[in-house]
């Protein structure tokens, strides 16, 4: 019952939101090429299917080798801003200064260093844009340490490589998940900027910038509907590893 | 008896923004083998210091520091530690908890005997059938409980407290000192007790130390001559009174104010 009801709500609320779309387009009269409705979205997906199980293959890979190149630079940027005081005075301004760049002007940049490496220049995006959430995080996570906890290892002659092991990884790890659920949001960005605005390239960015040209605009709502689709399975992917790795610091409910 | 710790002319500073902080001078301590030695001073005398450096986690600017016989240099497996806050890692359910320094001490030691060990512990406190639980599910006072499992659980020679039992209220205080006197009668241990609470040094302390004011330095050795077995009752004696009364004008002396200043204002 209640598991029912659970699920009966979020649905009810899409199903409304779909309608009210629908009765928008409709009660203006409004052509499909100024604003397309839920209605025309289906047909677009079964006529370009192929295309968008390829796009979005070509999306997620990206996104995800982007977030795992992000995942290991950002951790290694924050162990070491973590653990000495003066790479975290080095580093700190720099990294706040790169990522006060808004990423979109990158992308010529990108572009032109790293000319037709299309699938280079996507992935490091991602991982451009993604990285910084999680090296400041874990760099937080790890210089706020109590000492206490560094001491009842320390105090029996353990290595810092065991206490960081033992210790400080996995009580960081709650604040690692905080930061990699933004940071998946936001290499997901970061690909899809490169894949509309290079020409000629790949993804599902590539598929809604093909949609604009063609004037197609149920192909641009359906890539639209297939990125919200792609996002929500990346974040929810992040969720279920956080509930693996760091479920204890969910606390019982009352 | 031979001596456990020995503590030697110890001073040390802190080096701050303002200059040299002195918070150790000239500090001696011994205990012998076996025995419990509580140590009370006022807030910020350097108590803490104090068993930073027992723990081989620090070097004093001079003097020195024994255990059984050997200058300490750095930290050494045979110590435990306890402190005020429970360090629990959350992650891990009670029993690994305290099987934690053993992972460290005897990585060789079969994962079965450990756990053994440790359930061994945990029911010697009271807290036997909470072994898989999450710290977090646990009472501050059982949390605290387990601490002292996990300082102990390696067999240290030396247990150092840093006021383990200040953050819990009267009652469960009172209990958790009735647990160290059941844990020392089965595993004989050398304790360094800090603490602020007067009662709690001469319940549970052989000896008690106190501290002057900061830089600290050993104002006064009263051996505790406790009336009877080591009963919560006995606390209520005239003996007890006495030694009391004694260590509050210590106190008083060591925060540098008046010793009738109380009776006037």
């Amino acid at each position: 019952m209640s598991a029912l009801r659970a699920a009966a709500v979020p649905l009810a609320a899409i199903v409304a939101f779909l309608g009210l779309w629908e009765f928008i387009v409709w009660a203006n009269d409004w052509p499909n090429y100024k604003m397309a409705s839920p209605s025309d979205l289906p047909p677009a997906f079964w006529k370009f299917r192929w295309f968008f199980v390829e796009m979005s293959w070509q999306t997620l890979w990206r996104t995800v080798a982007g977030l795992g190149i992000a995942v290991v630079a950002g951790t290694l940027l924050g162990m070491a801003m973590g653990f000495s005081r003066i790479a975290r005075d080095a580093l700190y301004p720099l990294l706040v200064g790169f990522n006060a760049i808004p990423k979109a002007t990158l992308v010529p940049v990108i572009a032109l260093i790293f000319i037709g490496q299309h699938d280079f220049n996507t992935v490091l995006m991602a991982f451009l844009i993604s990285f910084f959430p999680i090296a400041v995080s874990v760099g937080i996570g790890l210089s706020t340490l109590e000492p206490e906890y560094r001491d009842i290892l320390r105090s029996l002659g353990a290595s810092r490589v065991t206490i960081f092991w033992k210790i400080a990884l996995p009580k960081t790890l709650p604040e690692f998940f905080g930061a990699l659920k933004v940071s998946v949001t936001l290499a997901f960005i970061g690909t899809n900027l490169v894949e509309i605005v290079s020409p000629h390239g790949r993804g599902l960015g590539a598929l809604f910038k093909s949609g604009e040209t063609n004037g197609d605009y149920p192909l641009m709502f359906a890539v639209l509907i297939a990125l919200a689709a792609l996002g929500i399975v990346l974040y929810y992917a992040v969720v279920v590893l956080e509930r693996i790795f760091a479920g204890w610091a969910e606390r019982p409910a009352q | 008896m031979a001596n456990l710790i020995e503590i030697k002319g110890v001073t040390h500073a802190y080096r701050t923004a303002a200059g040299p902080l002195p918070v150790l001078e000239n500090l001696d301590i011994a205990v012998p083998e076996g025995e419990f030695c509580a140590v009370v001073g006022p807030s910020g005398c350097g108590k803490s210091t104090l068993t930073r450096l027992v723990a081989g986690l620090m070097r004093p600017d001079r003097g020195e520091v024994w255990l059984h016989g050997e200058l300490v240099r750095s930290p050494r497996k045979t110590v435990g530690m306890a402190f005020q806050n429970p360090v629990m890692l959350e992650w891990r359910t009670v029993l690994q908890n305290v099987i934690l320094p053993l992972e460290i001490v005897a990585p060789t030691m079969p994962r079965a005997e450990k756990e053994a060990r440790a359930s061994a512990l945990l029911a010697l406190v009271g807290l036997a059938g909470f072994e898989h639980k999450r710290p977090s599910e646990l009472s501050g006072g059982m949390r605290q409980r387990a601490s002292l499992c996990r300082a102990i659980v390696h067999r240290p020679d030396v247990l150092i407290m840093d006021e383990p039992f200040g953050a819990l209220d009267a009652f469960t205080r009172e209990d958790l000192w009735q647990t160290m006197h059941a844990l020392r009668a089965k595993e004989p241990f050398t304790a360094v007790l800090i603490t602020h609470d007067l009662r709690e040094a001469v319940y549970l302390g052989d000896q008690v130390i106190v501290l002057s004011g900061r830089p600290a330095t050993t104002q006064h050795i009263m051996r505790v001559n406790y009336p009877g077995p080591r009963l919560l009752d006995g606390l209520y004696t005239p003996e007890c009174s006495e030694m009391l009364h004694v260590l509050r004008d210590q106190i008083r002396i060591a925060q540098g104010r008046d010793t009738t200043e109380e009776a006037t204002t």
